[in-house]
């Protein structure tokens, strides 16, 4: 399987997540966003672009409720909630934002 | 009323060569969505698990030692580690990394996770815990 950005094809795996993290561009986002009816505005970017540094760092992409702290942390309060996130990302922050985030399934997300 | 229940996940591999390492790392960071009293240890070759500067290029594996550095984030706080285990290595403290996890209620000040422990202590804290399991 694969996706379509910028005329290149990059390989997915069947649930849609990124077979290769350094294949990665903005664009995989718009376009992953896009096939799921959604449009990313600024606040959707801040969480994807704080998933890839969390993963660079650590090298996994953090569950929901170490997600929600470390940007309560770095973004304020009102942000590191699952409300808060659950609404920019309704199918689910971590499975969603990190898959277009390029970043494989978070570990023990079912 | 608390049903909470001490887990100590006992290191004894080097990290690569055999999947025990990481496989131990990967139930352990599932397991604390179960909000359990989590701790580690690293005795015998596990210790070669947290040492500082591993480099993977050679032998085409992915370098998953940063990942020791979230278990802060997970709230896993306790990594005790073999006092033993590390003299007949020829190792010190200073050797591994330096693991620590944030307070939130002493304003996110840092702490160190790692608990150097002799292995008469070590059996100690091990006979106090409800579960052990063993990698």
């Amino acid at each position: 399987m694969g996706i379509e950005v910028n005329g290149k094809t990059l390989e997915v795996d069947e649930e849609g997540y990124l077979a290769d993290l350094s294949t990665w561009e903005p664009g995989v986002a718009t376009v992953m966003a896009k096939a799921e009816g959604q449009e990313l505005g600024d606040d959707h970017w801040e969480i994807i672009n704080f998933l890839r540094e969390y993963y660079e760092e650590y090298q996994i992409a953090p569950a929901i409720r170490v997600l929600t702290k470390a940007i309560g942390k770095k973004l304020g309060k009102d942000k590191g909630n699952s409300k808060y996130l659950y609404e920019l990302f309704p199918y689910g922050p971590a499975k969603q934002a990190c898959k277009y985030a390029g970043l494989p399934k978070p570990t023990g997300c079912v | 009323m608390s049903d909470i229940k001490k887990f100590m996940y006992v290191n004894r591999k080097a990290p690569y060569g055999t999947v025990y390492a990481l496989e131990s790392l990967e139930v352990v960071l599932i397991g604390a969505a179960f909000d359990q009293d989590v701790s580690l240890a690293f005795v015998d070759d596990g210790v070669y698990q947290i040492m500082e500067g591993q480099d993977t290029t050679g032998i085409g594996m992915k370098n998953f030692s940063a990942t020791y550095r979230a278990l802060g984030d997970y709230e896993i706080t306790k990594l005790y580690v073999e006092k033993e285990s590390l003299e007949a290595r020829g190792l010190s403290v200073e050797d591994l990394m330096e693991l620590t996890w944030e307070d939130e209620d002493e304003d996110y000040e840092e702490k160190p996770s790692i608990i150097l422990v002799s292995s008469a202590e070590l059996a100690e804290v091990m006979a106090g815990q409800d579960v052990v399991l063993s990698f």
